[in-house]
């Protein structure tokens, strides 16, 4: 076995010991990041569940708290969140095609993106902290009839988009460790596993999002 | 799939164990093997940890006035829970005989990601560390599962610091479980189908789906639960318009799973043991291999029944109540299959056999039990009683414990090279069986006649069986010393092991007795 796997990883360094062949490698990965990604949607899902329960409890309640949340902002956020997966994707077409240049390009472009979102989830921060909408002690709300269970959903915004923006920070800290290595030269057309890995993580972090647009902003609009 | 393997030859050589003395290379290592063996020695610090506070909490209960003060009696129970299921049952088998063994099972040379393998140890030491932590600053009082709005809002202890530490030591439960799934799909070698894995990683496979879908839950739930706590902002204390069913609601859909975590590694060890020492193939494999994803399957949809008093809708109860009696048909499968294959074998009772039998024995009392808690009616009267104690720890130490200890005898000649002394062994293994039933039979009466359970206090006519209790923990408590001191001597001096000392008949004996480092396997095909 020690030759086969000196003439293996001799013509592919990428190659771990334990694996055959990088085709057995690259499966692994992408299994690996599925599975990653279910518990994520678990994680997740156990506050959208919370969510589902409370929204059906205090339906006024939560309809009245989303004329307080920044429609603008969440909708710029929203597009500025599907253009990042655009690039994303146009830097895995780049990795697989071996296009360096294009690569640390879009790369840039995504994590740009990906600083946008934050500032922006910054801002609509700011503005609940000068409100006094963040949960706590110093809660206030305009309607005194609605006052914990506004507070619960606050509370619910600031955990669902919190979680979503630790996502979001650490997708970036990805993001940078990628354009050093592409910058370096790592990737190839053959091997590009860490590209397409971080590009999946990245989707998900947007489809998250995708949810909490409209049921944290949009459920009060309709009336 | 008869293999004719190339055998290393028997000389001293290089193996994972002497292949390199230096701290670094344990704590800086990536092989299966020996991250195996680091998480053996953790679990073990964490094991007499546990056993400690349930030696404080059986003293306690010596006389009905009891030992110590209401707050000391609390807070034992609930350090007792959460290090014994949270940092021992939930990693016991998987993190060590599963790591050491499922790859050479499935002929693969390590798991799929043999660095997140040694992330999962440090991020479970992490979780223990904020977990003693909590101990130390003065424990913990809410029992081990933190029900909000007590948690939340009323209880003086170190909640969030436990919290946080269960919270930590969940993801080196989804990184093993990750890992295994990986690698089961991934990495057989060629020639291991599905419908010939051995039965050992199928019980792991079914493990690492609950792992992977349910921990990550219970992880939220505590987010949820320490923001609470923080912010005195409602989501599970009703009287700032919280739902506290909705706590134990997410809390059981991980902790009702979690208790399938906690015996599908035992069963998958028991069947591997009843196999070899039966000298026969196991009767019904297929049974057994699906009745274990039946069990992981069914046993997401069960938690509702921890709820019969909490206020849940009746319709919800019943529904639950029926799914837990299903859950009961493919744990039955096992038990039949493991006795239908003794029959007419040719049985010898070397100790992992007898830890077999223990487990069986314990189990199906237990799980029958399990089946009384399931009936509604039944369950208002023995709800939070020492009933309910009993049940669970017939399944938890009784088929847990039990299976744990044969697997590490079983399989102490490989990860050792040696062997360990069969008199003692024996011994220990009654001595543990004895100690056991006379610790948990009483409680069953107990509960029975209504002693509630997480009283330091009870009435005096409780006290005879409260004795009987108190003297097999201690009974027990030596049948865990004795393994510890021949398995440590063992380690050092046993006798050398023979390549299969059991004539079993798995991949993983068909390589040499202690295996290279970082290779397992003398093999690519067969």
């Amino acid at each position: 076995m020690a030759d086969s796997e000196a003439t293996l990883t001799a013509h592919e360094p990428e190659l771990k010991h334990h694996f055959d062949d990088s085709a057995q490698q690259l499966e692994s990965s992408t299994l690996g990041m599925w599975v990653f990604l279910v518990t994520e949607v678990m994680f997740f899902g156990g506050m959208f569940g919370a969510y589902t329960v409370y929204r059906n409890l205090y339906r006024n309640a939560f309809a009245s708290t989303s004329h307080f949340m920044n429609v603008i902002i969440g909708a710029v956020n929203t597009g500025v969140l599907i253009c990042s997966s655009f690039t994303m994707v146009l830097a895995v077409r780049s990795a697989q095609l071996g296009q360096k240049k294009a690569l640390v390009a879009f790369l840039i472009l995504t994590l740009i993106l990906g600083c946008v979102f934050l500032s922006l989830k910054y801002v609509e921060y700011h503005e609940k902290w000068v409100d006094h909408h963040i949960p706590g002690p110093g809660f206030q709300y305009a309607d005194p009839r609605y006052f914990h269970q506004a507070q619960i959903l606050f509370l619910l915004y600031f955990a669902m988009t919190g979680m979503h923006a630790i996502h979001m920070i650490v997708g970036a800290g990805l993001l940078t460790t990628l354009i050093v290595m592409a910058a370096r030269d790592r990737f190839s057309a053959t091997w590009h596993t860490p590209v397409e890995m971080i590009g999946l993580y990245w989707h998900f972090v947007d489809i998250v999002w995708i949810f909490l647009f409209p049921l944290l902003y949009l459920i009060g609009h309709t009336q | 799939m008869s293999p004719t393997l190339p055998f290393a030859s028997t000389e001293a050589r290089t193996n994972y164990l002497n292949a390199d003395y230096g701290w670094k290379s344990w704590l800086f290592t990536t092989d299966h093997k020996r991250i195996a063996l680091l998480y053996l020695f953790s679990i073990t610090v964490f094991f007499f940890v546990g056993g400690l506070f349930a030696v404080g909490m059986r003293l306690n209960l010596l006389t009905p006035q009891g030992l110590f003060s209401h707050d000391t009696y609390n807070k034992l129970f609930t350090m007792h829970g959460i290090i014994m299921v949270f940092f021992f049952l939930v990693p016991s088998i998987p993190a060590t005989l599963g790591n050491f063994l499922v790859p050479m099972m499935i002929g693969a040379r390590d798991l799929a990601f043999p660095r997140i393998n040694l992330l999962s140890w440090y991020i479970y030491i992490v979780g223990g560390i904020f977990a003693l932590t909590a101990v130390v600053q003065g424990g913990v009082d809410t029992g081990w599962t933190f029900y909000a709005p007590f948690s939340s809002t009323y209880s003086n202890t170190h909640v969030i610091l436990a919290a946080l530490g269960v919270f930590v030591s969940g993801f080196s439960s989804i990184l093993t479980g990750l890992n295994f799934i990986v690698t089961i799909h991934k990495m057989r070698a060629p020639g291991m189908t599905w419908s010939r894995l051995p039965l050992f990683v199928w019980g792991h496979y079914a493990t690492s789906l609950i792992q992977v879908l349910g921990t990550p839950v219970i992880a939220i739930t505590l987010v949820l639960l320490g923001l609470e706590r923080l912010l005195h902002a409602g989501i599970f204390d009703p009287t700032l318009g919280g739902d506290p069913v909705l706590f134990q609601h997410l809390f059981w859909f991980y902790s009702h799973p979690a208790v399938y975590i906690m015996i599908l590694p035992g069963m998958a060890v028991i069947s591997e043991i009843v196999a070899c020492f039966s000298r026969k193939a196991i009767f019904g494999y297929s049974f057994v291999a699906f009745s274990s994803i039946a069990i992981a399957v069914l046993g997401f949809l069960v938690w509702g029944h921890h709820l019969f008093v909490a206020g849940q809708s009746m319709y919800a109860s019943m529904a639950f109540s029926f799914i837990s009696f299903l859950v009961a048909v493919p744990s039955a499968i096992k038990v039949f299959n493991w006795t239908a294959t003794m029959y007419k074998g040719s049985v010898s009772f070397e100790t992992p056999m007898l830890y077999a039998f223990g487990f069986i024995g314990l189990f199906t009392i237990g799980g029958l039990t399990g089946l009384f808690l399931a009936t509604m009616a039944i369950d208002v009267h023995v709800t939070d009683t020492y009933f309910v104690i009993a049940h669970f720890h017939y399944v938890m130490v009784g088929g847990m414990v039990m299976a744990y200890l044969g697997g590490i005898h079983f399989w102490f000649p490989k990860i050792t090279g040696r062997m360990y002394p069969e008199g003692w062994a024996k011994f220990a293994a009654l001595v543990v069986f004895v100690g056991f039933n006379l610790t948990f039979f009483p409680q069953f009466i107990l509960g029975y006649q209504g002693m509630p359970r997480r009283y330091a206090h009870y009435a005096p006519e409780f006290q005879v069986l409260n004795v009987m209790s108190t003297a097999g923990a201690s009974v027990l408590a030596v049948g865990y010393l004795l393994p510890m001191i021949y398995l440590t001597w063992a380690w050092r001096k046993g006798p050398r092991a023979p390549q299969n000392p059991w004539n079993a008949k798995g991949l993983e004996w068909s390589s040499h007795p202690r295996p290279r480092l970082p290779t397992t396997l003398n093999i690519n095909r067969w």
